[in-house]
């Protein structure tokens, strides 16, 4: 594809994104000497990390004893032990490091009456191996994905990150099964560029946006997820996509589990605090995956709220309005901005929402990405963290504040392991233009799609199936269907039809190549889902209700050629990482 | 007297007229500011009939609406859709404001959605910020102290000097104040404006930070802080209910009596 002028680029490493792994990853890039430009399809401050509410957990003991054993315990419990137990032990002994760094770097937590970080309750994050609840997650207000978003690109700058900002990453240049960089897109000025780079980070977050209704901005398209699958990369776990119970209702907007960390509970039509029949023990503050099972089970059944008794209210109007005020800030307003409610008086209409992905890229607890041929190998030159990866410290099911603190934790990580790898400065290998033609004809024969099939309605049609198939509950029918559906947005991309050819701002072309991301991602999904027939974490089959570990004790990988997906599996770790701690083996899962 | 003209290619021209096609009752008038960079024609104004029988309540779910059914290659920034993350300002039926958060119900008759005013137009609905966010840097928005970074604990804040960065925090950097600021639009390449100099004073109010002083000193400029006239333009624009202009009141009377 002669006809676009490439301009090229060398760095030591590329990070692709610039949300919280991103640009811990690139803070530590630079500190460490490393050339490193950080490439970003929004200004940093717009990722997706600003929305992050309730806080990040870290066993810091600021309200109470704690301990790191117990955090890890509750982090692969919440896994439902589909977690890699070494990268959960690092993931939650580091986590306290790494929280006092974020506060030395300025991020503004609220505070205890000693002066110390604020650290409030949250699900599943229990003492002493699953007894009562800890104070685990410290937070600033109900903005804490905001304040340590707005503190690490402080940090970027002060050392003197290169950002180009509002470039689009089209596709991984791939030589010999190694990553030499990425080309991308300027959406400003409309050029080409090839950044070169001995390693490149992928962090580019989730793809909620597959479902209709999810927390997750527009942005959150999987993009590095989808450049991996076209490199012909596995992503592994992609059928574990996790629904927050407390998405306001008829609007998607993320009502933070903060709440109920303050004492907030769920009641159905009846008036009853329904969480005491499913989670006798934690209640309103169980993991994310029962507390959502439990509320679409009252749904069902018919003790739902509204008209159509299709919704459950929250409420925290019994608690001091001063409270609500200096810790649930932004709740308030959102409430008020879009549903018109005053939380001081109303209940907040909620219904659970997707809203974050266990599943992704996967790797090794230094970050670096690993693909399998029958044994694992990592893939040189090539490393992913934050909601792209899937380390998997999450495993079936995602703890609350879990995942601000893997961004931070593996964000650090691969920092530190890429400048053990790279050299400064070290020459780069040519590569072959073939490689470059191949990611530019797809751009080229996207950009002028002439078809009759209109992005938006393509896209609407993979949302609507992803909302209708593979949702809380599902079965052996509705996946099959799915399987089946989920294929013709993607065949509709052949003759897709894209209005603006230009190349300034072209963000009709934009959301075409983000669907093309997108999609492939739906797909790999609902085939992983179709083929673990267990329920285990936010993976719940009504045709398997039980977790079962003999058969299903795997991480799923799949991989999509074409219209095919493969799906192949590679073994869970349940060895610890040292003898600080001992493997947790797995048991029935009751909170 | 001195007559002033725009310049012939900036005058903004009458567009195309999308008409409804969903025989709805009721119906939204839309205009809608374009602009392409690669086409050398002037900007237009193109009107669009929307229904808002299908239709969320918020700015943005009309502009999405336009986007999917009727013309999919108008150009704007949009991300959280929730208010969070900044990206949607815009000029709403002459107000600054997040399209996301503002209802298209408060706006009787016609609807009118330009960009952020007095910036560079790069494409339709996007606006060039790169000048705010090089004042914003200029700033040094990173917290400096000379404890060692080593150390195990965090640097204690008591509840009271936390409690001085609320209300200034919490800004997403979305440029509807100082794009509503007339000394900005005239000054924009010297006077820091509002959503700068809040994040100035941010980190002046930090109680953990030790180069309070030279701070001050940094933004002590007639150009970058003394071009506010106190029109507070920027604090009725804020969609996060912010008051730029207290905080740069702050600085003026830090100043005097330091």
């Amino acid at each position: 594809m002669s006809a676009y002028k490439i301009v090229d680029h060398e760095y030591d490493v590329l990070v692709v994104g610039a949300g919280g792994s991103g640009l811990r990853a690139a803070v530590g890039l630079s500190e460490s000497g490393l050339k490193t430009a950080c490439i970003s399809k929004v200004f940093p401050t717009r990722s997706h990390t600003a929305a992050a509410q309730g806080g990040i957990s870290a066993a810091l003991g600021n309200a109470g004893e704690d301990d790191w054993r117990w955090h890890m315990y509750d982090t692969v419990k919440g896994s439902d032990w589909l977690g890699d137990q070494d990268c959960i032990e690092y993931l939650c002994k580091e986590a306290p490091k790494a929280v006092i760094e974020l506060e030395r770097y300025g991020v503004p937590f609220s505070r205890n009456k000693d002066g110390k970080i604020y650290q409030r309750a949250f699900g599943g994050m229990t003492k002493n191996y699953g007894n009562e609840p800890v104070q685990r997650t410290c937070a600033a207000a109900d903005r804490t994905g905001h304040a340590i978003l707005h503190t690490l690109y402080g940090q970027a700058l002060k050392h003197k990150t290169e950002f180009f900002i509002e470039y689009f990453a089209l596709d991984l240049l791939m030589k010999n099964g190694e990553c030499k960089g990425v080309i991308a897109w300027n959406l400003n000025d409309g050029t080409i560029h090839r950044f070169r780079s001995h390693i490149t980070i992928i962090a580019t977050g989730g793809y909620g946006k597959i479902y209709y209704s999810a927390t997750a901005a527009h942005t959150c398209t999987g993009d590095g997820n989808g450049m991996s699958l076209r490199a012909g990369l596995p992503l592994q776990d992609m059928e574990f996509v996790q629904f927050h119970p407390t998405g306001l209702y008829g609007i998607g907007c993320l009502i933070s589990e903060a709440v109920r960390g303050e004492g907030g509970f769920l009641v159905n039509s009846k008036g009853e605090r329904f969480m005491e029949k499913y989670a006798p023990k934690a209640k309103d503050l169980a993991s994310r995956d029962v507390v959502s099972r439990s509320m679409a089970i009252e749904i069902n059944q018919g003790r739902g709220i509204g008209e159509n008794k299709d919704h459950i209210h929250l409420h925290i109007d019994h608690i001091d309005p001063k409270i609500i005020e200096s810790r649930l800030p932004g709740i308030s307003e959102s409430v008020e901005t879009f549903v018109h409610r005053d939380v001081t008086k109303d209940p907040i209409p909620v219904v659970p929402t997707v809203h974050y992905n266990m599943g992704g890229i996967p790797t090794n607890y230094k970050a670096e990405v690993i693909t399998s041929n029958g044994s694992d190998k990592t893939v040189p030159g090539l490393m992913a963290i934050g909601e792209a990866a899937c380390v998997s410290v999450h495993g079936a099911n995602r703890l609350g504040s879990n995942s601000l603190i893997d961004l931070v934790v593996f964000g650090k990580a691969a920092a530190e392991r890429a400048s053990e790898l790279v050299k400064p400065n070290s020459p780069h290998e040519e590569i072959s233009s073939d490689e470059t033609d191949k990611c530019l004809d797809r751009f080229d024969r996207l950009r002028n799609g002439n078809g009759s099939n209109k992005t938006s309605e393509l896209r609407l049609s993979m949302q609507k199936t992803m909302q209708e198939k593979c949702a809380v509950f599902r079965t052996d029918k509705t996946l099959r269907e799915g399987v089946n559906e989920i294929k013709k947005p993607f065949d509709g991309l052949e003759s897709v039809s894209v209005k603006d050819k230009s190349l300034v701002f072209n963000t009709d072309l934009m959301e075409t190549l983000e669907f093309d991301n997108l999609i492939r991602q739906a797909i790999t999904t609902m085939e992983s889902a179709y083929h673990r027939k267990e329920s285990r974490g936010a993976h719940a089959r009504e045709d398997f209700p039980s977790r079962d570990d003999k058969n299903f004790m795997k991480h799923t990988l799949s991989w999509h050629d074409g219209n095919k997906v493969k799906i192949n599996y590679r073994k869970v770790n349940l060895s610890t990482l040292t003898n600080d701690v001992q493997t947790f083996p797995p048991k029935e899962r009751i909170y | 007297m001195v007559q002033f003209n725009l310049p012939k290619n900036s005058k903004i021209l009458k567009g195309n007229y999308f008409k409804d096609e969903t025989g709805s009752s009721n119906i939204k008038v839309v205009h809608v500011y374009r602009w392409d960079p690669e086409k050398n024609e002037n900007p237009r104004e193109d009107t669009f009939e929307v229904d808002l029988n299908t239709c969320g309540n918020k700015v943005l779910d009309i502009l999405n609406k336009i986007k999917s059914d009727l013309d999919s290659s108008l150009a704007f920034r949009k991300s959280c859709a929730h208010g969070v993350c900044g990206s949607c300002a815009m000029n709403v039926d002459g107000v600054n404001t997040l399209s996301c958060m503002k209802s298209h119900k408060e706006i009787k008759g016609e609807l009118r959605i330009f960009p952020l005013p007095h910036l560079k137009v790069i494409k339709d609905l996007v606006a060039d910020l790169s000048t705010l966010y090089k004042q914003y840097e200029s700033i040094e928005p990173w917290l400096k102290t000379t404890e060692l970074k080593s150390q195990t604990s965090e640097i204690n804040q008591s509840k009271e000097n936390r409690d001085k960065l609320d209300g200034l925090y919490e800004c997403i950097m979305c440029a509807c104040c100082s794009t509503s600021c007339p000394s900005y639009w005239w000054n924009g390449d010297k006077y820091l404006g509002p959503a700068v100099l809040l994040q100035a004073y941010r980190w002046i109010s930090d109680s953990r930070d030790e180069e309070k002083k030279e701070r001050l000193k940094m933004v002590a400029d007639k150009l970058k802080l003394y071009r506010c006239h106190t029109i507070m333009n920027c604090t009725s624009s804020c969609p996060k209910g912010l008051n730029p202009a207290k905080a740069i009141a702050s600085i003026k009377k830090m100043l005097v009596s330091s």
